[in-house]
């Protein structure tokens, strides 16, 4: 569904990712992990075309997307839930979701989606009126999922979604994002909480100074002694 | 000691120019809160505009309505035209060279204006009916005035809070980055922006050319306190410039009649330079 051939991308005269090559296959959920500036959030920004790659290709249905603008990959169907959630703080959190529902093909499904949503996430139904500023972190990142999924996504992008969340939230968010992952969605996430990801999903990266360093299935890479030692904390 | 009559009168003049001002400074502040620039020479092109309704209304004889109308799709097509020509081009650069672009098209439309037209005053004159309520003659053109620009000024409400796009400019003043993950091409929202600020501009030179002479320079007259306003209520703030509109045009109205109009805009002046210093991110703004 989605390949990276070889990226190569960073902010000016800064390189965050090397020659980066990865695959996400339909149906499947795939995680990128790593330390704090290792090049994860840049990897989420090429993908949804928030900044253009330096060389190489970012492949989606076939398709050569890297550097498409961001409004057109969403079109194509990948939704990106940015770091630090990006809601609409001001804005109430049926207009938030709304907002995800901004492409007219989206639109066309509008009721549709919203139901999904709520069916997933009821707390976002009880709290519509409300200014999405004033829910919780936890709250925050279930309408930032949410949100996404008004698009009508096939792939969704996740960094970081347990950032700065209390452990309860955290474990909460995992089993959401799980029933997310059964309602049929191909799932990419970016997390510094390595534990739990690695119970998620089937494979995953370890993304180390802007290169992949090893890849593999999701167990078998937990298993792996340096893994541990660094991320896992066992 | 000043009649309490007077008093009144100015109040209720303060509140009727407080609507116009409104509006101009919702038009500017609009711009400003989505697009992130400060369009120096707002006021000038509300000022290209007057002179659009001169034309059409008092040397072409076309009725006052239809001059009203121009002037509107006028502003929009001004505005679509500034975003364009303008600000696309520097909206990466630094700040400080979006005001000096902005700033430079405000000396621009005054020579341009200047050279077409002479620094002749112009004004239309439409015959009005006197009103007068408990001896305070109104003047039915202000009244007029502040009727459309509060009417405008709840459809622009309307349009923001109830529309798709209205809703997606209010985000992309929120976070531009994220609106454009869910789909909207930024480019267009501004555009759509500038021309809604543009139309708020024309429609501000209809009611304002019914109370006022036009003349090259007359941006020098309301551009100032439009700012003012729009940074008294805080930059982007709808609510706070609705505000701040009426607070100015009550401190110019009531001082006005107290001293002297010119006197009336220097305590104006002093009124925001201490609120500036007293709430610095605007009078809404809540305390850090």
């Amino acid at each position: 569904m989605l390949e990276l051939r070889s990226v190569t991308a960073g902010y000016g005269a800064f390189t965050a990712l090397w020659d980066v090559s990865l695959k996400v296959e339909t149906g499947e959920a795939v995680a990128v992990v790593g330390p704090n500036g290792a090049g994860k959030t840049t990897l989420m920004r090429v993908i949804s075309g928030l900044i253009a790659p330096r060389a190489g290709e970012v492949v989606f249905d076939g398709a050569q997307i890297g550097g498409h603008p961001a409004y057109d990959i969403v079109g194509r169907g990948i939704a990106h839930v940015p770091e630090g959630r990006r809601i609409f703080p001001a804005l109430t959190v049926a207009d938030n979701l709304k907002m995800g529902a901004f492409l007219p093909s989206a639109r066309k499904r509008f009721a549709e989606s919203l139901a999904r949503v709520f069916a997933l996430f009821p707390v976002l139904a009880e709290r519509q009126k409300q200014r999405a500023g004033s829910l919780s972190g936890g709250e925050q990142q279930m309408l930032a999922v949410g949100r996404a999924l008004m698009s009508g996504p096939k792939l969704i992008l996740l960094d970081e979604p347990s950032m700065g969340l209390a452990p309860v939230m955290v474990l909460r968010l995992f089993d959401l994002i799980r029933r997310v992952r059964q309602e049929g969605y191909t799932i990419l996430v970016v997390e510094q909480n390595v534990r739990q990801v690695l119970k998620l999903v089937d494979r995953a990266y370890l993304l180390e100074v802007g290169r992949i360093k090893t890849e593999g299935r999701a167990d078998q890479l937990s298993e792996q002694d340096f893994v541990r030692k660094a991320y896992v904390g066992l | 000691m000043i009649d309490p009559l007077f008093l009144a009168e100015a109040a209720i003049n303060g509140l009727l120019l407080g609507g116009v001002l409104a509006l101009l400074a919702l038009g500017l502040n609009l711009i400003f809160g989505v697009i992130d620039i400060v369009w120096i020479a707002y006021v000038d092109l509300v000022m290209i505009c007057m002179y659009a309704v001169y034309f059409i209304v008092q040397v072409y004889g076309y009725p006052m309505w239809l001059g009203g109308l121009a002037s509107v799709a006028l502003g929009a097509l001004l505005g679509i035209a500034v975003h364009l020509l303008i600000i696309t081009p520097i909206l990466s650069s630094a700040p400080v060279n979006q005001l000096l672009a902005t700033g430079g098209l405000l000396f621009f439309l005054q020579s341009f204006a200047t050279f077409l037209w002479t620094t002749d005053h112009r004004s239309v004159r439409l015959t009005l009916p006197r009103l007068e309520i408990m001896d305070m003659p109104i003047s039915v053109a202000r009244l007029i005035a502040f009727g459309l620009a509060v009417l405008a000024m709840l459809g622009l409400y309307l349009f923001l809070t109830r529309t798709y796009i209205g809703t997606a400019i209010r985000a992309v003043s929120q976070d531009r980055e994220a609106m454009s993950l869910m789909g909207a091409n930024p480019q267009r929202v501004y555009l759509v922006t500038s021309a809604v600020g543009g139309a708020m501009a024309g429609l501000a030179a209809a009611l304002l050319i019914i109370q006022y002479a036009v003349h090259p320079f007359f941006g020098a007259a309301f551009g100032p306190i439009t700012f003012m306003i729009c940074v008294l209520g805080g930059l982007g703030n709808m609510v706070g410039a609705f505000v701040a509109s009426f607070i100015m045009s009550e401190v110019i109205a009531i001082s006005g009649v107290i001293w002297s109009t010119e006197m009336g805009y220097v305590i104006a002046f002093v009124v925001f330079i201490v609120m500036i210093f007293a709430r610095p991110g605007g009078i809404l703004a809540r305390r850090a």
